[in-house]
């Protein structure tokens, strides 16, 4: 029951922004001090956590080799699986971060009877992780047209291709209900596979309840529970907080400050937890370096220069005495070295 | 600090794409859309403002199922005034001007209805022939 501890904690997140937002007065603690707080904490928690990994050595050259590296002419390089230049990591890290790309190619190992293990490509992950995350994207992109002024031709352009279906009024984002099924497999493959349910922890789980009931507070925002869900009112709070003079003109639904709530803890959340694998994609060196560790020489940064390269012939001249005493072979006799002096 | 020549760009774009509302909008506002009255003066609508504003949509979207998918026209009756359920028969005699009225807002918000792919607007209605 390691997940009920996260349900119990967006629950609990829920009542405080439900009823707090209830009392008089507080409407500008949960709509415009919260938000605030929120940004500033992600944005200066992300560049911290960017700028603690740029501040690490990397002492050796790590890439993950998954295919042929470079050698001789005749042996084909995989430039991808095995990229030695920068153009060729820059391909590999595009296709990792638009695509997934290692979890295209993620593999399922299973034990039958025999005993036999088997390797199936196992793809599910990959699906509904390209579908959770491209949904999010473009409901983040959608949002904008709450935060910017006239609205540009292309934002307006994604709205309609998103609710290109026209169910209902308002109607239905495609991308609302792509963003449930993903989470949906997501958090079910974190209950239902065994492997994945042994190594999953609250910190896994709570993200994605949270955004879970971020979507679901919007979705009933927007079809169910539209009591004083005034639009206006709610763009000239989101205008306000933008050009840094905010305004709540009109009674709010406790929904909205919910949701609002909901995602100002997303955001202040963010750079503490895993979700930072949004900056630390780039960021990591099995991935981001090249496999040229034959052609250039990778010194590790915690190399002290006092320390300078020592020999075997220099530590032989250095120790000769005692190594013949002790009886180790030596390479140069100490009488051959009498000899040249 | 390690790789300083793109970490800090990338911080940079990371920084702009985050802040993009404030420095698209450079800090103005814009203005606030101030829907016209209906210029005949009436008050009354089919339900009170406050339900209208947040729930405009849905009470059109049932009317057009009630009338188009189910055949029910009943005249919805406030106060002893008929309205019969449709966007050109009862919204658009008082909010005679769909550019003042709808398009207010629904520009302001990115909103695009689909009523218009089928109704006339009043202007396009008056002058437009009537051909059936």
């Amino acid at each position: 029951m390691k997940y009920a501890f996260s349900f119990l904690a967006v629950i609990a997140l829920i009542l405080i922004a439900g009823l707090g937002s209830q009392i008089p007065g507080m409407q500008y603690f949960f709509g415009v001090a919260i938000p605030y707080l929120a940004i500033m904490l992600f944005v200066g928690g992300f560049v911290y956590r960017v700028m603690q990994w740029a501040k690490s050595p990397v002492p050796f050259s790590i890439p993950t080799t998954c295919g042929q590296g470079a050698s001789l002419d005749f042996i084909k390089q995989d430039k991808l699986d095995c990229p030695t230049k920068t153009s060729e990591v820059v391909a590999r890290m595009f296709l990792e971060i638009f695509l997934f790309r290692s979890l295209f190619r993620n593999t399922k190992s299973e034990i039958h009877n025999g005993p036999k293990v088997t390797y199936e490509s196992s793809k599910w992950l990959w699906l509904f992780g390209l579908l959770f995350h491209y949904s999010f994207l473009l409901i983040v992109i959608r949002h904008m047209r709450l935060f910017i002024d006239p609205i540009p031709f292309w934002l307006s352009a994604i709205e309609s291709v998103d609710s290109m279906l026209q169910i209902g009024a308002p109607t239905l984002y495609l991308s609302s209900v792509t963003l449930l099924g993903g989470i949906a497999l997501l958090f079910g493959r974190r209950l239902v596979n065994r492997h994945v349910r042994y190594i999953s922890l609250n910190n896994d789980y709570f993200p994605l309840v949270l955004i879970f009931a971020i979507a679901l507070t919007g979705i009933l925002m927007r079809y169910f529970l539209r009591n004083n869900i005034d639009i206006i009112t709610i763009k000239t709070l989101a205008m306000g907080l933008v050009t840094f003079s905010p305004v709540i003109s009109a009674k709010i639904g406790a929904i909205f400050y919910i949701h609002l709530f909901l995602v100002s803890i997303l955001l202040a959340y963010f750079p503490f937890s895993k979700l930072m694998h949004m900056g630390g994609v780039f960021m990591s060196p099995t991935r981001n370096m090249a496999n040229d560790s034959r052609a250039k020489r990778h010194i590790n940064p915690w190399n002290d220069p006092e320390i300078k390269p020592h020999s075997y012939a220099g530590y032989e001249d250095e120790f000769r005495e005692f190594m013949v005493d002790a009886g180790i072979p030596v390479e140069k006799e100490l009488s051959a070295v009498q000899d040249e002096a | 600090m390690y790789n300083k020549g793109t970490i800090i760009p990338g911080l940079i774009i990371f920084v702009l794409f985050v802040t993009f509302p404030i420095w698209f909008n450079g800090l103005k506002a814009g203005t606030l859309p101030k829907p016209e009255l209906p210029p005949g003066g009436e008050k009354k609508c089919v339900m009170p403002v406050e339900y209208m504003r947040a729930n405009h949509m849905q009470l059109l979207n049932e009317w057009r199922d009630n009338v188009l998918r189910d055949d029910n026209r009943t005249v919805v009756t406030v106060e002893g005034k008929p309205y019969r359920k449709g966007l050109q028969m009862a919204c658009m005699n008082c909010h005679s001007n769909k550019e003042k009225f709808c398009d207010n807002c629904h520009a302001y918000t990115a909103v695009k209805p689909y009523c218009w792919d089928c109704h006339l607007t009043p202007k396009e209605a008056a002058s437009k022939e009537v051909t059936h």
